[in-house]
């Protein structure tokens, strides 16, 4: 514990203002009921209401509280993300090891499927599945899980590759151990280093895209709150010179930029790349 | 005296390279540390010192400093490098700049990763000269041809518009030799040249080196590790330990009388002790190779038709140059890679080909040590999981019983017990290397094979582990399969020989039987390129005609008759081409392949 928080605290500054911006955005999606002054869903005013002391950012196009539904979206949102990510870590990651690990066919087999979904522009292939199937939760996850774990394969697989052939991995296959070992204890360890910094770049794509779809009304479906939608909602705002629909854009720039800022200094750690200074 | 003073016109009496109290840190976890404490150095024109002392020595880091240069995460703190009247410490970049390449040039260590592989050798001949101004395009192209052909590279004329890839190890090292000539210049630094080449290619190399700096009176800085390579070479020795200098003497002095115990160790570190067989009663055969022939993929047969015996608790060594086959064989016995004919016995029973095929025990009893520690330790595991994994594996250890188990075995590999927590990047080449051994033991295996365990560690650490081989062996009775190109490192542990060529077996017989005449030509070829530690040792062996006719050639795999012919300077003209060389077998079952009898190879031996 006392060790985890010396690393923390010698992280550089960009690091430390991402962790703080990301552990913000973490307090206010798990505490959003507390925090919100209104309900999610709550039809309070007229549309359009401009910034006032009672609706702090004013009211969206059906007369929801702004501020309440942003605060709201970052929990739909961020959920949503977290999970989609984890799950295209999950299932592209172990293939990827796996494809590496065993090579052959098994591996020419899972890149040629791998290389099809690459082959279509992801946002078209998204737009494709989600008109025939319908905007439910489950297909808008499992869609992009999909999409995203194709990304995450290639990753995993490239660097499983040059660990796959180190005469460690050798000595383990040679010992007699398990495929699920050799992944397990062989591999994993030694790519997890370029896994997190595509896990931080990943999260972000799959919240930009999410925002993405959601803009164009694919993604997270009314009345539920999220930041793309809202700025779709109230984008007609922009043309009287109104701030308003940046600010739910701002929320998602911001958290990107976090994401990014930590995700760097990470990466800069386990690399072992020294600062001489 | 006085006509010293006089002659000022050339700079004969003066320090090409003059370096005073040098002191140089480096980056360690624990900040800065002193790698290079306080040396000084002095080298004129036309002279050759020679750099020697074990990893972590400072002999590279001084050799860079030569050139004004210190790597990253190292710093120049103290004393002055002045090289021709120019203070390179204070001197711009720009001044150095115009220096590197031109007057002073560099040689690594691996030619195959000091070449760009996207361009032909010729171009990257030609860069320095071109980028620095001195010569022309076609004039240095022109230049790069004439070197070529007095270092007697094959086709002088057009080995130049080949890629790096597309000639052999030792020509590639041969190439950036002559590459650093490029510009004619008054310094070169070598840095272990020859270390990563087999002793045939390594005479080749050294021949170059030679010609090019006693015939263009050139001084050079020679760093290595191998005292007997060194003394062919330097005219003074420099060694160092730790970055402190332990001794300095003419070559002839050192190798004479060495005044300090750690220069007579490395002395001792190329001495043979070789190891007396002992009788074993009923020798029992443990693992039997049978006419195996195997290759990778759709290629050609890289081993054809071998059969090697290996008696329970004795040492086969597996000989060769590089292609010879002996890696394949390994792996051929481990079953990474099935044989296409022929099979193999373990303890009486037939061995599956297939990795996946084997069972537990029998993966259990053969263990394997290989040639790079570096890449055989996972680097995100302690030395605990390391060597406990196979204890949980194979014996079903647990808790304080495993413990205990890795403690016993940490100490049979002479290493303390504060090691159980340590991770591979906190360890020394040999100190890995161990680990290693201590792994394959901790399965409690009967044959352990040892694939060029030693030709990647520094000739004292090697010979520890190798003392540590043998005792293991006497105490524990394991059998090892010992696969070496160093005829050096095999006398001192093997029992039996296999000598491979080109996939075949020449030679194979008991030690004494294969390293005493008759000889077959390829083992003397072999025997007679083993440096020697003794000034002069590289003129004679390469006015022998078994380096006249075997130096400076690749190994090539042949379908039809003697692969060794065209190397081989007793070759019979026709015959030894065309057909295959009979297997014969002596009384003592000694077996040899070749045209000749018996009693003409002893005749030639003693030529």
């Amino acid at each position: 514990m006392n060790n985890m928080f010396k690393t923390l605290s010698s992280a550089p500054l960009s690091a430390k203002f991402g962790m703080i911006v990301i552990f913000t955005y973490l307090v206010v999606a798990v505490f959003a009921p507390l925090i919100a002054p209104y309900g999610e869903r709550e039809i309070l005013g007229r549309a359009y209401e401009l910034w006032s002391s009672e609706y702090p950012l004013g009211t969206d196009n059906l007369g929801r509280d702004m501020l309440s539904r942003l605060i709201y979206g970052a929990r739909n949102t961020l959920g949503l993300t977290l999970t989609i990510t984890v799950l295209a870590f999950l299932l592209g990651g172990i293939l990827g090891m796996i494809a590496a690990a065993l090579g052959g066919w098994v591996d020419q087999i899972l890149s040629r499927i791998v290389d099809v979904f690459m082959a279509i522009p992801s946002l078209i292939f998204a737009l494709l599945i989600l008109s025939i199937f319908g905007t439910s939760m489950p297909y808008l996850i499992a869609t992009i899980v999909v999409l995203d774990a194709t990304r995450v394969f290639r990753i995993a697989r490239a660097t499983a590759m040059n660990v796959a052939v180190m005469d460690y991995v050798e000595v383990a296959r040679l010992r007699g151990e398990k495929l699920g070992w050799v992944i397990r204890k062989e591999i994993l360890p030694n790519i997890t280093a370029p896994l997190l910094a595509e896990f931080g770049l990943r999260f972000c794509f799959v919240f930009l895209f999410i925002s993405a779809l959601s803009f164009l009304g694919l993604g997270i479906q009314p009345p539920t709150a999220d930041w793309g939608s809202m700025v779709r909602d109230s984008s007609t705002l922009i043309s009287y010179g109104d701030v308003t629909p940046l600010i739910p854009a701002g929320a998602i720039a911001l958290l990107t930029v976090a994401v990014n800022f930590v995700v760097d200094w990470m990466l800069h750690r386990s690399s072992g790349l020294k600062d001489v200074s | 005296m006085l006509v010293d003073m006089k002659d000022n016109s050339g700079s004969e009496s003066e320090p090409l390279l003059q370096m005073k109290g040098l002191r140089i840190e480096g980056l360690s976890e624990n900040g800065w540390q002193e790698i290079v404490c306080g040396i000084d150095l002095q080298l004129k024109r036309g002279e050759i010192i020679g750099l020697i002392g074990e990893s972590g020595a400072g002999k590279s880091t001084i050799g860079l400093a030569a050139m004004g240069y210190a790597r990253d995460g190292c710093r120049i703190t103290e004393g002055d490098i002045i090289f021709d009247g120019i203070e390179l410490r204070t001197a711009s970049e720009e001044e150095k700049r115009k220096l590197r390449g031109t007057r002073i040039s560099y040689v690594a260590q691996s030619a195959a990763a000091a070449f760009n592989p996207a361009h032909r050798l010729l171009e990257q001949f030609a860069e320095v000269p071109v980028a620095h101004k001195i010569l022309s395009l076609s004039k240095a192209k022109e230049k790069g041809r004439a070197l070529y052909r007095s270092l007697d590279l094959p086709d002088p004329e057009n080995i130049g518009e080949r890629w790096p890839h597309q000639v052999s190890g030792g020509q590639l090292q041969r190439m950036m030799v002559a590459m650093a000539m490029s510009c004619e210049p008054d310094l070169i630094i070598f840095d272990e040249p020859t270390t990563a080449l087999d002793v045939t290619t390594q005479i080749e190399v050294l021949k170059t080196i030679k010609e090019i700096v006693i015939d263009r009176n050139v001084a050079a800085i020679y760093v290595t590790h191998d005292l007997a390579v060194v003394a062919q070479m330097a005219d003074h020795l420099m060694v160092l330990r730790h970055g402190n200098l332990i001794e300095v003497n003419s070559t002839g002095q050192i190798l004479k009388s060495p005044k300090q115990e750690y220069t007579q160790n490395l002395l001792d570190a190329r001495s043979r002790n070789e190891k007396i067989t002992a009788q074993i009663p009923n020798p029992k055969t443990l693992l039997s190779i049978e006419s195996v022939t195997a290759g990778y993929g759709k290629g050609p047969d890289i081993l054809q038709d071998v059969s090697i015996l290996v008696e329970k608790g004795r040492t086969v060594a597996v000989v060769g140059e590089s292609g010879s086959g002996k890696s394949t064989l390994a792996r051929v016995v481990t079953g990474l890679l099935p044989a296409r004919f022929g099979g193999i016995h373990f303890r009486g029973e037939p061995l599956p080909d297939k990795l996946n095929h084997r069972e537990k025990q029998q993966l259990q009893k053969v263990q394997m040590i290989s040639q790079l520690p570096d890449i055989a330790l996972n680097p995100r595991q302690r030395v605990r999981d390391i060597i406990g994994r196979p204890l949980s594996f194979y014996l079903g250890l647990k808790g304080k019983e495993k413990e205990q188990r890795i403690n016993e075995l940490l100490q049979q590999i002479e290493l303390p017990q504060s090691f159980i927590d340590r991770l591979p990047s906190e360890l020394s080449g040999g100190e890995k290397q161990r680990i290693c051994i201590a792994r394959a033991l901790a399965a409690e295996p009967e044959l352990i094979i040892c694939d060029e365990v030693t030709s990647a560690l520094d000739s004292i650490v090697a010979k520890a582990i190798l003392n540590l081989l043998q005792r293991l062996q006497n105490e524990l009775g394991v059998t090892y399969l010992f696969i070496s190109h160093d005829l050096d490192t095999v006398a001192n542990i093997a029992d039996q020989v296999v000598v491979l060529y080109a996939g075949r077996v020449a030679e194979q017989g008991s030690k004494s039987a294969v390293f005493q005449p008759p000889f077959h030509p390829y083992t003397r070829l072999l025997l007679s390129s083993v440096p020697e530690m003794r000034q002069g040792w590289l003129e004679e062996t390469l006015s022998t005609r078994e380096a006249k006719a075997g130096i400076a050639r690749e190994v090539k795999i042949t379908e039809q008759g003697c692969p060794f012919a065209e190397r081989c300077p007793i070759a019979i003209e026709d015959v030894c081409v065309a057909s295959r060389p009979p297997l014969q077998t002596t009384t003592s079952g000694h077996v040899y392949a070749c045209q000749h009898s018996i009693e003409v190879l002893l005749r030639e031996s003693q030529y």
